[in-house]
């Protein structure tokens, strides 16, 4: 796994022909995406450009500190983004924040402590970046679903609540369906992969020329560790999240007030 | 503390409540005393009846003014422990995934109680077949009972009824109001009964507490309050 290729700005240019193909598609059938295309075409540049300097910086300046330092704004930016997606959750940046600190915390520091990788800029930006990433989208997938949940279900919460249960016992069933949203989009496809399409870190190292094996068990690792976070910051998100639905006196708040 | 009566026949007592949501006064100064027995709030829909209801056994608080449960405010209770004690049913059934029985197991449960299906279901005026049913195989009135039996299963003291019959047919409403009667005379359960028809609150009520626009426009006998 030490093979290295050089990618020069020229084979970048170059497929960007694929780009023209897309544009070419939208235009011709009226998708009316040509200007999402370019918008994200330059984006992916810009932002990738940057954080590959970024990552050069880090990897040169060899400290635990500025990787500390990047995941956390990487974990903040998380929060931020998945907030939009759970609109219907009263405060939801919070248990998103803490839901993605702990995942990526938990995560990462398992596959120090287990041996997996060492403890090197090398390893932990690449796989915190994976890691925060799809703890991102569960998050905001299982919190997304709550607040509809929630939404949809007020009358059967009030009336368990009715009961004297508490919220915890009231939202039990929706703070569960929510946790499944968040992580069986993962789940399935790691059933899948390799059968329908290969992963991303497996395709990388095929292209920059190590063994399949090496490859394939490297993209094993990352699957289960990004099981293991998807499962973890949803867990705490949605575990946090719905005591936002309520007050202290175990009531359903009013939404919008 | 205002009152003396500890075990006078004041169930509970407001005192200038009020409530605004979404920018609109729904409860406006509100003062009213609600005795043991069986009483009916009325009035027209808006006017702030089912909100009252909700208030009683704090599934939402006022904004300004107070509300006390047998002489003491109700913030000095247990929110749960209230909710167990003072049953709400609400408008529409509203059961948990599953069977009957665990509807009622659960609720028994989470009061303490021991359970005996077939008797919750009997005084709800269902068949103790009823048990081993899906809740989702339940009509809109079947459903209506088994909340009824759900609440009873906890033994409350009292029963916070929101338009019981509002969903239902002639049949289904005179069994649940028969139903009802039969509660009061057998149980001896305080009976609060939400109604926007004057006719249901004569056949149910002794008392009643007649809202308009949130205010009180009348309050005590039932003649009396509905004339």
């Amino acid at each position: 796994m030490n093979g290295s290729i050089d990618v020069s700005l020229g084979q970048v240019a170059a497929a960007l022909a694929l780009v023209a193909l897309a544009v070419a598609i939208s235009s011709w059938r009226r998708a009316e995406l040509e200007r999402d295309i370019v918008i994200a075409t330059v984006r992916s540049f810009v932002q990738l450009t940057a954080i590959g300097y970024a990552i050069k910086l880090i990897f040169d300046a060899d400290t635990i500190w500025l990787v500390l330092a990047l995941l956390s704004v990487m974990i903040l930016f998380g929060a931020i983004t998945a907030r939009s997606r759970a609109k219907k959750v009263p405060n939801a940046f919070w248990p998103l924040l803490i839901g993605l600190a702990a995942a990526a915390a938990t995560t990462l520091g398992l596959v120090v402590a287990l041996g997996i990788f060492e403890p090197t800029p090398r390893y932990l930006v690449p796989v915190g970046g994976m890691v925060i990433g799809n703890a991102m989208t569960a998050s905001a997938v299982a919190l997304n679903r709550l607040g509809d949940e929630v939404g949809e279900s007020r009358a059967g919460i009030e009336a368990t609540l009715a009961l004297g249960a508490t919220a915890r016992e009231a939202a039990a069933p929706f703070v569960r369906r929510a946790l499944r949203s968040g992580t069986i989009t993962l789940v399935d496809s790691t059933k899948t992969t390799g059968l329908i399409f290969f992963p991303g870190t497996m395709v990388g190292m095929l292209l920059a020329g190590a063994e399949p094996a090496d490859a394939v068990r490297l993209q094993l690792i990352l699957l289960y560790a990004l099981l293991g976070s998807v499962a973890i910051s949803a867990l705490v998100a949605t575990g946090l999240a719905y005591r936002n639905f309520f007050t202290p006196a175990q009531q359903l708040r009013e939404l919008g007030t | 503390m205002r009152a003396v009566r500890d075990h006078g026949p004041v169930l509970f007592e407001l005192r200038d409540v009020s409530l605004v949501r979404g920018g609109r006064t729904v409860l406006d100064s509100l003062s009213a005393e609600i005795e043991l027995g069986a009483t009916a709030i009325v009035g027209p829909s808006g006017a702030g009846k089912s909100t009252l209801l909700r208030l009683l056994n704090r599934l939402a608080d006022p904004d300004a003014g107070s509300i006390a449960y047998r002489g003491r405010p109700l913030e000095h209770y247990d929110p749960l422990a209230l909710r167990r004690e003072v049953s709400l049913v609400p408008q529409l059934p509203a059961l948990l995934p599953g069977s009957v029985e665990s509807n009622l197991r659960y609720a028994a449960g989470l009061a303490g109680r021991g359970l005996d299906p077939g008797r919750c279901l009997g005084l709800a005026g269902l068949d103790p077949g009823f048990a081993a049913r899906d809740v989702g195989e339940l009509s809109v009135g079947e459903g209506q009972r088994v909340m009824l039996a759900r609440a009873l299963a906890q033994q409350p003291a009292v029963l916070l009824l929101d338009e019981p019959t509002a969903a239902l047919d002639h049949g289904a409403r005179d069994a649940i109001e028969a139903t009802l009667g039969q509660l009061r005379s057998e149980l001896e359960i305080a009976l609060i009964i939400v109604s926007h028809d004057p006719e249901q609150a004569r056949r149910l009520a002794t008392r009643a507490l007649r809202l308009e626009a949130g205010r009180v426009a009348a309050c005590g006998p039932l003649e009396q309050a509905l004339a």
